[in-house]
C-alpha cells in the first residue's frame, strides 16, 4: 500500500480552511470587544457611576468584610455539599416511584404526586421558614435540632421536588423501544428501570440538572432567615454596619466563583461522554 | 454526456480512537467516481467498507480530507461552498429512516420544501398528498411516523428526499432495517424513480435488485473501489478474486 501524501488541491483546501478559521476568530474577537465596551461604556458613563462605585466597590470595604465573608461562605458550602447528594437521591426515587406500576407501591406513588405538588407549589424561603421554625415548635424527641440541619433539611425537600420533576421528564423521554429492549433480554421492570432507563434519562438531563443545582447553591443564602450565620448573613450584617454594600459584592464573588466552575465541568464531562458514545 | 457528480481521489479518515491526535483510520481511500445524468449507481460491499462514508461525503455530511468532488461542473469540496446550496438538489434517505417524530407525515414532507426552497405551504401540500398518494399512503397523511410500520415509514422518507425535487438521490441501505416482506413495497419506489431518470447512487445488500436496475455496480473493500463496471460484469465474470468472495458469499 503506498504512502498517502496530500495532494496539491488538499494542501491549498485546508489553507483556504485555515484561513477562514482565522476570519471566524478575528470576527468573533471584535464582536465581543465591542459589545462588551458597549455596555462597559454604559455603567462607566452612568450618571450615578460614582456614587455607585463608591457604595458597592470600597476597596477598603472589601478588605475588611472578606473574612466574615467567607466564614460565612464555608457554611454556604457546607450545607451544598451536604443538600446535594441528599437532593439527587430523594429526586431519583420520587421520580422513579411515580413511574412504577407495581400495586405494592400505588401508596408510594400517591406520596410522591403529593409531595412533589406540595413543595413546587410552595415558596422555597417559606419552606425554610416553615421547617426552620416549626420543627423545634413540635418539640418532639429525635428531630434535629441544629441550625445547620433546619437550614439544609427544607432545602433538600424543595429541591428534591424540582429535580424529581427534571428527572421524571427524562425517563419519559426515553424511546419505549428501550424498556421492550429490555424486558425482551428477561430484564425486571425494577432493573429495565435502573440499569437502562434511569441512566439514559440522567444523560438526557443534565442541563436542566445543572440548573438546578446552581441554583441549589444559590439559594442555600435562603437559610439567613433563620438567623443562620452564612455568606449573605455576614454580608448583611457588614452592609448595615458600616453603610456600605461592597460585602455583597464579595458575597456575590464566592457564589460565582463555586457556580461558573461546576457549569463549565459539566458542560465538559457532557460532551466527553457524547464524543465516546458516538466514537468521534 | 457530461457528468453530474465526479469524485476524483477522494480520501476520508477519522481520528483513531484513544490515541494521539496524529493517528487516524482511513475510512475511504483513493475513490473515483463518475455519475452521468440518470445513472443508477449501486455500490456493494460488506458492512463497514465504506458505503455509507461515501454517500455523506457527497452530501457535505462528512469533511473529506483529500480530493474533489464536483457536483454540475461545480466544485463542491470546497471550503467556500455553503453546504446547503449543494444539499437543496441532492436528496438523502438512511437506513433508520430518520423522520421527524414530532411532525406528522405530510409535515415531514413539507418541511424542507417550505424552508429551504420557500415553496407555497399549499402548493408543498399539494405535491406532498401527490407523492403520498402515489406510493400508496394518502390515508396516512396526518399518522405520526411511530405509528407507522418499517415500510410505511421509509417509503414516507422516500416520498420526503423527493419532495424537495432533488437532482441527485443518495439512498443509504435502505432497506436494510426491514423485513423481506416490506422490502418490496419500498424497492417498487426506488424501481419507478429509476424508470422516470432519477439520478441515483445506492448503497444496498439487495443484490438481485442491484443487478436488476443499477448502470453501474461499484464493489468496494476495505475503503476502495476495488472494480466497477455494469451489473452484468461485475456479477457475472468479476475480476478480482475479492469481489468473488463477497459474491459467492451474499448470493
Amino acid at each position: 500500500m503506498s504512502v498517502w501524501a496530500p495532494s496539491a488541491r488538499q494542501i491549498e483546501r485546508a489553507r483556504i480552511t485555515r484561513q477562514m478559521r482565522r476570519r471566524r476568530a478575528l470576527l468573533s474577537a471584535v464582536v465581543t470587544v465591542t459589545v462588551l465596551g458597549a455596555v462597559l461604556a454604559v455603567f462607566l458613563t452612568s450618571p450615578g457611576w460614582p456614587a455607585f462605585r463608591a457604595y458597592f466597590l470600597s476597596w477598603s470595604d472589601f478588605k475588611g468584610a472578606f473574612p466574615s465573608v467567607s466564614q460565612g461562605f464555608w457554611l454556604n458550602l457546607r450545607v451544598f455539599l451536604v443538600a446535594e447528594p441528599c437532593v439527587l437521591v430523594l429526586a431519583s426515587l420520587v421520580a422513579v416511584c411515580r413511574q412504577s406500576r407495581s400495586p405494592w407501591l400505588a401508596p408510594l406513588r400517591l406520596l410522591s404526586v403529593v409531595y412533589t405538588d406540595l413543595f413546587r407549589g410552595v415558596p422555597s424561603i417559606l419552606v425554610v421558614v416553615l421547617v426552620g421554625v416549626g420543627t423545634p415548635a413540635l418539640q418532639l424527641n429525635g428531630l434535629p435540632t441544629s441550625l445547620f440541619w433546619l437550614g439544609t433539611i427544607p432545602l433538600v425537600l424543595c429541591y428534591g421536588a424540582y429535580v424529581a420533576e427534571v428527572l421524571r421528564a427524562g425517563i419519559l423521554a426515553v424511546h419505549p423501544t428501550q424498556w421492550s429492549s429490555a424486558e425482551a433480554l428477561g430484564l425486571s421492570r425494577t432493573q429495565a428501570m435502573w440499569r437502562v432507563i434511569f441512566p439514559q434519562a440522567v444523560r438526557r438531563v443534565v442541563p436542566p440538572l445543572m440548573n438546578d443545582l446552581v441554583s441549589l447553591q444559590k439559594d442555600t443564602a435562603l437559610i439567613s432567615v433563620l438567623g443562620v450565620w452564612e455568606a449573605l448573613r455576614a454580608a448583611q450584617d457588614w452592609q448595615g454596619y458600616h453603610f456600605n454594600g461592597t460585602a455583597l459584592f464579595v458575597a456575590s464573588m464566592y457564589f460565582l466563583v463555586v457556580a461558573v466552575p461546576l457549569t463549565r465541568l459539566t458542560d465538559w464531562l457532557m460532551l466527553r461522554q457524547i464524543r465516546r458514545e458516538q466514537g468521534r | 454526456m457530461s457528468a453530474l457528480l465526479e469524485i476524483r481521489g477522494l480520501r476520508k479518515t477519522y481520528p483513531a480512537a484513544g490515541s494521539g491526535q496524529r493517528a487516524e483510520r482511513v475510512v475511504l481511500h483513493d475513490i473515483t467516481l463518475s455519475v452521468a445524468p440518470h445513472d443508477v449507481i449501486c455500490l456493494i460491499g460488506a458492512s463497514g467498507s465504506g458505503k455509507s462514508t461515501l454517500l455523506r461525503c457527497v452530501n457535505l455530511l462528512e469533511e473529506i480530507q483529500d480530493g474533489v468532488i464536483t457536483f454540475d461542473g461545480r466544485e463542491i469540496s470546497d471550503p467556500r461552498i455553503d453546504p446547503r446550496a449543494v444539499r437543496r438538489d441532492i436528496g438523502m434517505v438512511f437506513q433508520a429512516y430518520n423522520l421527524f417524530p414530532h411532525l406528522s407525515v405530510v409535515d415531514n414532507c413539507t418541511l424542507a420544501p417550505a424552508l429551504v426552497h420557500k415553496v407555497a405551504k399549499q402548493e408543498a401540500r399539494t405535491r406532498a398528498l401527490e407523492l403520498l398518494e402515489r406510493f400508496g399512503l394518502a390515508d396516512k397523511a396526518g399518522a405520526y411516523p411511530d405509528a407507522l410500520s418499517g415500510g410505511q415509514q421509509q417509503r414516507v422518507a422516500l416520498v420526503r428526499a423527493l419532495c424537495t425535487r432533488p437532482r441527485l438521490l443518495l439512498l443509504d441501505e435502505i432497506t436494510a432495517a426491514l423485513d423481506p416482506e416490506l422490502v418490496g413495497e419500498v424497492l417498487e419506489i426506488v424501481r419507478a424513480e429509476a424508470a422516470a431518470g432519477m439520478t441515483m447512487i445506492l448503497a444496498t445488500h439487495e443484490m438481485a435488485f442491484a443487478r436488476e436496475i443499477a448502470t453501474t455496480v461499484c464493489f468496494l473493500d476495505q475503503g476502495r473501489i476495488l472494480e466497477q463496471g455494469p451489473p452484468e460484469q461485475i456479477f457475472g465474470s468479476p475480476r478480482e478474486e475479492r469481489t468473488r468472495e463477497f459474491l459467492a458469499r451474499v448470493l
